[in-house]
């Protein structure tokens, strides 16, 4: 029963990238914007729901956190746009991207797992 | 953007997920999480693959935005980072971090150059 929750949440959060991504692409820029925007929202969403007691069944948030939020943030495009700018010696443009995501996603997180009431769900 | 290229984004996300879980119970263990990085690594030359090899529209769609952007996360690699933080594995998260990052833009450069080979 897991796999097809598992499946079902994989769809929709590919889908919620995909369409985040159309409309926050912008061809002009050179900084991927949409990845960096998409990963930190996700990583904030998901060690909130993570750390945080809600009226859901174990299997609902794991379909929910490995699921949706796991398929909407992604490291390959993350990686690939890397090489991207590496290889159009945007070197400067590439180790921020870099140093954001790490420093972004990881105060993201963080604060996912402190933010609001409910908190004591455990990992 | 059309309903067609979003169920196909959507369906190469069920199957990119449900790999990453499969690899997820299996390999990630208590101290260190293997199955996550294994994904991330082994999606990130995939997707690099497919874009050496020159795959574009709705092919890449499905097996690029869909199935490797699924198999791969990014939220999951930060709770499991913070997650180590949090206990006081200070040297294990930053080593956690790093090989992620490096291993990852490396197989996905890699993936390039042997997908070029077939463009």
């Amino acid at each position: 029963m897991i796999y097809i929750f598992i499946a079902v949440a994989g769809f929709i959060g590919a889908v919620l990238r995909y369409i985040t991504g159309e409309v926050l692409f912008r061809p002009d820029t050179i900084f991927p914007f949409a990845t960096l925007f998409i990963n930190i929202v996700g990583s904030f969403l998901l060690s909130w729901l993570t750390f945080h007691t809600l009226p859901m069944s174990a299997q609902l948030k794991k379909a929910i956190g490995t699921g949706v939020l796991g398929s909407f943030t992604t490291f390959s495009t993350l990686s690939a746009e890397t090489v991207s700018l590496l290889e159009r010696e945007f070197y400067a443009v590439a180790f921020l991207y870099i140093s954001l995501s790490f420093a972004g996603g990881t105060i993201a997180a963080s604060a996912g797992s402190k933010a609001g009431p409910g908190k004591g769900g455990e990992v | 953007m059309t309903i067609l290229s979003i169920i196909l984004v959507g369906l190469g996300g069920s199957i990119g997920a449900l790999l990453r879980f499969s690899f997820s119970e299996k390999w990630n263990s208590g101290s260190f999480p293997t199955g996550t990085l294994a994904v991330n690594w082994f999606g990130s030359f995939f997707l690099g693959a497919l874009i050496g090899a020159g795959f574009s529209g709705h092919p890449f769609l499905f097996a690029g935005t869909g199935m490797a952007g699924a198999l791969t996360t990014f939220s999951t690699m930060q709770l499991e980072g913070i997650t180590l933080y949090k206990r006081i594995e200070r040297k294990r998260f930053l080593l956690y971090q790093f090989i992620s990052y490096t291993g990852g833009i490396a197989l996905a450069w890699a993936g390039m150059w042997a997908g070029r080979l077939f463009h």
